[in-house]
């Protein structure tokens, strides 16, 4: 059975270990064991943590045996490379950081570590969060472990590759325009952004501050929820982060979605959406209909203009965020006769260039004599999608939605139109800007074994509902999860 | 002389560090001296990933130095993030306020300059916080960064163009600098970065309503370098205006070598500083109660204790405005009194004299150069029951200058208290009375002038001991008798 331990869910998982089924050095192994067999396929990761990773599940072996095994312990886990991880090093998928170790742990890596888990490996990721495919990552292009010749979704696509093809029980991503729900959807697994100041930001690396936030990849709604309560919670390191409370999730799991008011906003579904997602994501509704949930008919009017906000709100904190890779301190120096041209030919090699574009773009925005028209006028588009969703959930619990208009694309199909890209995130953006928490599952395949995403929004802090109806809807068995073809 | 027609107009942005133990957005030591990069940490350097946690003592100093300025503290205002590259500056952004600054409006009043002129208030614009940024070392061929001051909490003091010349642009400084001390906010010291300032000028022909092209002078790090730039920059601007030329808007930097403001290259200035509100930190908001308390913790500030000093001491203008342009100078002033003194000008004058001294010709501060307050107090209140004269008043201090002794045993051991026994006195008044009948026979006759020859020679036969008061007064009894 060892073979297998790698395909377990968290809740499995935790079961076996704490039964003492089997080791967590066992469970750790059978990840290292997939890794080396799929990756070289699928290319989840910049950099695998074998020998760390054996060591932290030993460390977790001797904490069963003691039986003071806190909430993850022994669970291997992917962590996008976008998390400062002392000692390791944190490349953001940037040439300019390819050999930068930092010297602090982020939070959220501080508390998993507490909490006894497992880090398997740095996953892949879109440079700084930059893109919808991890195709722009100086490492190589991650691959959809459903179909290799398509893209896993991203930014955080090597977090949800790694989990899709069982190379690790769960995942840690962030989520700035849709960069966990979309990487969720377009490989088959779930995965959750919180609610802006839900999850610290310390020591995750800034791309646009007020939208970035972390959440977790896992094969279940349920090891999404374990997950999220470790992850959550207050830190003194984030003067942004939330100091309420956390609830235990997994506890709010009831499969009761009886009278739930599920809203269905008319802008998303409109032309330009792949048929099949629309039927898969109209099943889901029937679904929840047929679980005593009711589907009311909500409108978000501002939605179209959603991501043109983004793309100003989001390059502009990135202009300013991404201005620290100087060459002066760490990272890449290229050198040159004075300080000015050695900025200029630093920054020339060490970004890709969707970063380039991006940095240009913000700094536009921001530059004297354009503030007003596209910095601010942009938080005005943002203040008006919040009140869009703030009326919606007058009258719904839930929003439900399609997480994009299509299933993953072909490799190098959208690289050479930035737009298209963009419009990838469509469906998930608004929820950045407005700052509510967002779920991903699966709900259907496509007729090539694609699978397609459901994404469920909830109000500010109303983790427990997205995550009970996910959940609920996961229960019916209506989509098996289905094993990468690897 | 042509510089009579014009006036000129000053503002000034005064930058100072806050005393804080740690900076203002991680736990590191914002102390002064430490060795290159020790005083650093992932945040102040910088690193990926890194948040600001803004630091409460900070913000209390801010609001410290907006009450003492009479500001109004904005209940809500916002960070900013202002973009541009420097090596020193460890993110490529300065954590500044820009649009909504923590105080607003207020005024520094600059207390009376000489005997005789009137206070008068310069306004200032706002008080805003922000970090400071590393400093760069040029060393043997390479360009070296310490970043110990980056991320040291500042607060940057901005007036209204209402100062008219280089002496009131240094009174200002003087009262700001004594202000921050007063409230300890900061030390103002110069010489370790403490305080820095960039002055905004232009000129204008007298009686004019509009102000002329102004320059900025940056780089400035002592009083005496503001005020000869300003001076050399008024200079320049009537200069070129009397010659019929233009005055170009553009930032100077003061040379303090040659003395003179040179013009910066576009390049050194030409930032578009990109300012948004910063997404790190919320807005930092402060309730009236917050407020409150801290206006009650406020010490007594320079303009208040000068006008007490001039209302309940009847000091003049000008000695209440020399005594408090130093809190530890007031103090002293204030606790010398509280050995029980009368003459509350002659402790004033004392102060603006002996101590002073002592602290110029020493180059000590205060409590090392002077000694106790107390002990000044008590050799004054010997003055005034004429134990000894004032003159061996002034003996007996530099004497404790030095030694650190007190007044009674200084006095004793020099053996300078005076002699006001009156049958000593009349005795030595008999002997000179009688040694000087020639010139005894002279006065009485009329020669009124040789009253002061024969205080002379009694206050000699008495060794300069004799009380001169009670010397006069039977003096003059015995030759008129």
């Amino acid at each position: 059975m060892t073979s297998e331990l790698n395909r377990m869910t968290i809740a499995e998982a935790r079961d076996g270990l704490a039964r003492r089924e089997f080791s967590a050095l066992e469970l750790t192994r059978a990840c290292l064991e997939q890794i080396k067999l799929v990756d070289p396929k699928i290319n989840a990761f910049i950099t695998v943590c074998a020998r760390e990773a054996l060591e932290q599940a030993a460390a977790a072996d001797r904490r069963l045996a003691a039986g003071d095994a806190p909430a993850l312990c022994g669970i291997p886990l992917a962590i996008k490379d976008i998390y400062a991880t002392r000692g390791v090093r944190t490349t953001c998928a940037s040439k300019m950081l390819e050999n930068f170790v930092p010297p602090f742990d982020a939070t959220v890596i501080a508390r998993l570590r507490e909490a006894g888990a497992v880090f398997i490996g740095k996953a892949n990721m879109d440079e700084f969060a930059m893109g919808s495919s991890t195709e722009n990552s100086a490492f190589g292009v991650t691959r959809n472990p459903h179909n290799v010749e398509r893209v896993p979704g991203g930014s955080s696509g090597g977090s949800a590759a790694a989990v899709a093809a069982d190379e690790c029980l769960g995942a840690l991503g962030t989520d700035t325009g849709g960069s966990i729900r979309l990487p969720a959807a377009f490989c088959g697994v779930a995965g959750i952004k919180p609610t802006y100041s839900r999850v610290s930001r310390y020591g995750v690396i800034a791309y646009a501050s007020s939208l970035d936030q972390v959440g977790p990849f896992a094969k279940t709604v349920r090891d999404a929820a374990i997950l999220l309560r470790t992850l959550a919670g207050h830190d003194p390191h984030d003067s942004t982060c939330s100091a309420r409370p956390v609830p235990d999730y997994e506890s709010a799991l009831t499969g009761d979605v009886r009278g739930m008011r599920i809203g269905v906003p008319k802008e998303y579904f409109v032309a330009g959406m792949e048929p099949q997602v629309e039927t898969a994501i109209r099943d889901a509704l029937a679904s929840y209909e047929r679980l005593g949930a009711k589907l009311v008919e909500i409108s978000l009017p501002h939605t179209e203009y959603a991501i043109a906000a983004y793309y100003i709100v989001a390059t502009a904190e990135a202009s300013a965020n991404l201005a620290r890779y100087d060459g002066i301190r760490y990272g890449l120096r290229v050198d040159a006769d004075n300080t000015g041209e050695l900025y200029n030919r630093t920054r020339a090699a060490g970004f890709g260039a969707e970063v380039k574009r991006r940095i240009m773009l913000g700094t536009f925005v921001l530059s004297a004599g354009y503030y007003d028209a596209y910095y601010l006028k942009g938080q005005k588009v943002r203040t008006l999608i919040r009140g869009d969703f703030d009326r919606a959930f007058e009258r719904c619990d839930v929003i439900a939605t399609p997480v994009a208009p299509t299933t993953a694309f072909k490799i190098g199909e959208k690289m050479a139109d930035p737009l298209q890209m963009y419009l990838s995130d469509i469906f998930t953006i608004s929820v950045n800007l407005a700052g509510l928490p967002g779920l991903s599952i699966p709900c259907g395949f496509d007729r090539d074994g694609l699978p397609i995403g459901l994404q469920l929004i909830g109000e500010p802090f109303a983790e427990e509902t997205i995550l009970r109806a996910g959940d609920a809807f996961e229960r019916t068995g209506a989509v098996k999860r289905r094993a990468a073809i690897l | 002389m042509p510089d009579n027609a014009y006036e000129a107009i000053i503002g000034l942005e005064v930058h100072t560090h806050l005393m804080t133990r740690s900076k203002l957005f991680c736990g590191c030591s914002a102390g002064f001296g430490a060795g290159p990069n020790e005083n650093v940490c992932p945040v102040c350097m910088g690193m990926p990933g890194v948040l600001p946690v803004l630091n409460r003592h900070a913000v209390e100093l801010a609001i410290r130095t907006g009450l003492a300025a009479h500001c109004e503290i904005a209940p809500e205002s916002i960070f900013a993030r202002k973009s541009y590259f420097y090596p020193d500056l460890p993110k490529g952004y300065q954590i500044s306020q820009y649009e909504l600054p923590l105080c607003k409006g207020g005024y520094i009043e600059l207390p009376a300059q000489s005997e005789g002129t009137e206070a008068r208030r310069i306004r200032l614009t706002r008080i805003h916080m922000e970090e400071d940024a590393g400093k760069n070392i040029h060393e043997s061929g390479a360009s070296l960064v310490d970043f110990n001051r980056s991320g040291v909490p500042l607060v940057e003091i901005v007036s209204e163009p209402d100062i008219r010349s280089a002496e009131e642009a240094g009174a200002y400084l003087r009262e700001l600098r004594s202000i921050l001390r007063y409230i300890e906010a900061s030390d103002g010291k110069m010489e370790e970065g403490g305080l820095r300032c960039d002055v905004n000028v232009s000129v204008r022909k007298r009686g004019a309503s509009e102000f002329g092209v102004k320059t900025e002078i940056k780089n400035l790090n002592s009083f005496r370098f503001v005020e000869k730039a300003i001076e050399h920059e008024v200079a320049r601007q009537i200069d070129i205006l009397e010659s019929g030329g233009r005055v170009a808007q553009e930032t100077h930097l003061w040379d303090p070598v040659r003395e003179m403001t040179r013009p910066m290259r576009s390049k050194e200035f030409a930032n578009d500083y990109r300012y948004f509100p910063e997404p790190d930190l919320p807005p930092l908001r402060v309730t009236p109660d917050v407020v409150e308390a801290i206006k009650t913790s406020m010490p007594e500030l320079p303009a208040d204790q000068r006008a007490r000093f001039v209302r309940d001491l009847g000091l003049t203008a000008y000695e209440a405005a020399v005594l408090t342009q130093d809190r530890d100078l007031a103090a002293y002033f204030e606790t010398m009194l509280a050995t029980g003194l009368k003459n509350h000008r002659t402790a004033a004058n004392w102060v603006m004299t002996e101590v002073l001294r002592a602290i110029n010709e020493t180059a000590r501060p205060l409590a090392d150069a002077a000694p106790l307050a107390i002990e000044s107090g008590e050799l004054l209140k010997l003055v005034e029951t004429g134990a000894i004269s004032l003159n061996a008043a002034k003996t007996a201090f530099a004497a404790m200058c030095k030694s650190g002794k007190g007044a009674d045993a200084t006095v004793a051991e020099l053996g300078l208290a005076q002699v006001s026994d009156e049958s000593a006195i009349a005795a030595a008044c008999d002997k000179v009375i009688a040694a000087e009948a020639a010139k005894v026979a002279e006065y009485r006759g009329g020669r009124d002038k040789l009253f002061g020859f024969f205080v002379g020679q009694v206050m000699k036969a008495m060794g300069g001991k004799g009380n001169p008061r009670v010397v006069n007064e039977i003096l003059k009894r015995k030759l008129t008798a």
